[in-house]
C-alpha cells in the first residue's frame, strides 16, 4: 500500500481526482465508509479553496501513526495570494458569503486536527487529520 | 462527463454519474434550464445515487438548479441521497433547505405527482 499520496490541483478536475486518491487511502487504512466520505468531502473542500483562491497548488494525503494510533493527514498547500484574517475565513456563516474560506469552518469541525497557516502573499498551508476510531 | 437527461412524459430524469467536475455540473445547470423550457417540462427528477460526495460547491448547484427550474416553471425532486453522503453533508453544515428530496426514482416521481396535483393543474 502507497503511503503517501500527492496530487497537484491546477484545474477543477484535480479536485475530483484529489478526494478519489484521498478516498482509496482512506479506504486502504481501514475507515468506515462514512469516515471515508467525510475524508473525500474536507478533501473536496480544501483543494477548492486553492482552485478559487490561489489557482495551482498540491495535496499530499498520508498515512500517520502517533501513540498506536493511525489515521490519514492531508496536506493541502499553495503559493496563493494568502489569508489575511483567518479567523475572520474560519468563521461559521462566513462561508456562505461565498467569499474566502468556502467551507473551512465546516471542514474543520469533521476532522480530528485541523490547523490552517498562512501569510500574504506567500500561500496557505492546511493540515489536517482524521484518526482511526 | 455529461449528465443523460432523459424525457419521460412531462418530466425531466437526469443521472448524475459519480466524479463530476464543477464544470460538469455548471454545464448541467445550464442544459437543463434550456431542456425545461424546450420539452415545457413540469417535474424534474436529479438523481444522485451514483454520487460518493456532494460538497459545498455540489449542494449550492443543486440548489440553484431546482430555482432555475422553478422559475422556468417546473417542480424539482433530488433523489437517491446515499445514507453516508447524508451524514458527511450534515456534519459540514450543507445547507439543502427548499430543494425537496425522496429516497429513489419511484418515491421522487410520487412526490412530483402530488405536487403538480396539489398546484391546482393547468389542464393536463
Amino acid at each position: 500500500m502507497a503511503d503517501d499520496v500527492s496530487v497537484a490541483i491546477e484545474r477543477e478536475a484535480d479536485i475530483v481526482s484529489a478526494r478519489q486518491k484521498g478516498r482509496e487511502l482512506a479506504s486502504a487504512l481501514g475507515f468506515s465508509s462514512t469516515d471515508q466520505t467525510i475524508i473525500a468531502l474536507a478533501i473536496s473542500e480544501i483543494t477548492r479553496n486553492i482552485i478559487s483562491y490561489a489557482r495551482r497548488g498540491d495535496v499530499t494525503m498520508s498515512r500517520v501513526e502517533n501513540s498506536g494510533r493511525r489515521g490519514i493527514r492531508i496536506v493541502a498547500r499553495d503559493q496563493g495570494p494568502g489569508i489575511a484574517d483567518i479567523e475572520l475565513a474560519m468563521r461559521d456563516g462566513y462561508s456562505s458569503a461565498r467569499s474566502l474560506g468556502v467551507g473551512l469552518p465546516g471542514t474543520k469541525r469533521v476532522m480530528d486536527e485541523f490547523d490552517l497557516a498562512s501569510t500574504v502573499g506567500q500561500g496557505t498551508t492546511i493540515t489536517m487529520t482524521k484518526w482511526l476510531r | 462527463m455529461v449528465v443523460p437527461i432523459l424525457k419521460q412524459g412531462d418530466v425531466l430524469i437526469a443521472s448524475m454519474q459519480a466524479a463530476l467536475s464543477d464544470q460538469d455540473l455548471v454545464h448541467f445547470r445550464d442544459e437543463l434550464a434550456d431542456r425545461v423550457g424546450r420539452f415545457r417540462t413540469r417535474g424534474v427528477v436529479i438523481d444522485v445515487t451514483a454520487l460518493d460526495v456532494l460538497d459545498s460547491f455540489a449542494t449550492r448547484t443543486l440548489r440553484a438548479i431546482v430555482s432555475i427550474a422553478k422559475l422556468r416553471g417546473a417542480n424539482t425532486v433530488v433523489v437517491g441521497i446515499q445514507p453516508e453522503v447524508a451524514f458527511a453533508m450534515v456534519q459540514l453544515g450543507l445547507n439543502f433547505e427548499g430543494v425537496a428530496t425522496a429516497l429513489d426514482l419511484e418515491e421522487g416521481l410520487d412526490l412530483l405527482a402530488s405536487l403538480s396535483t396539489r398546484s391546482g393543474d393547468r389542464g393536463r
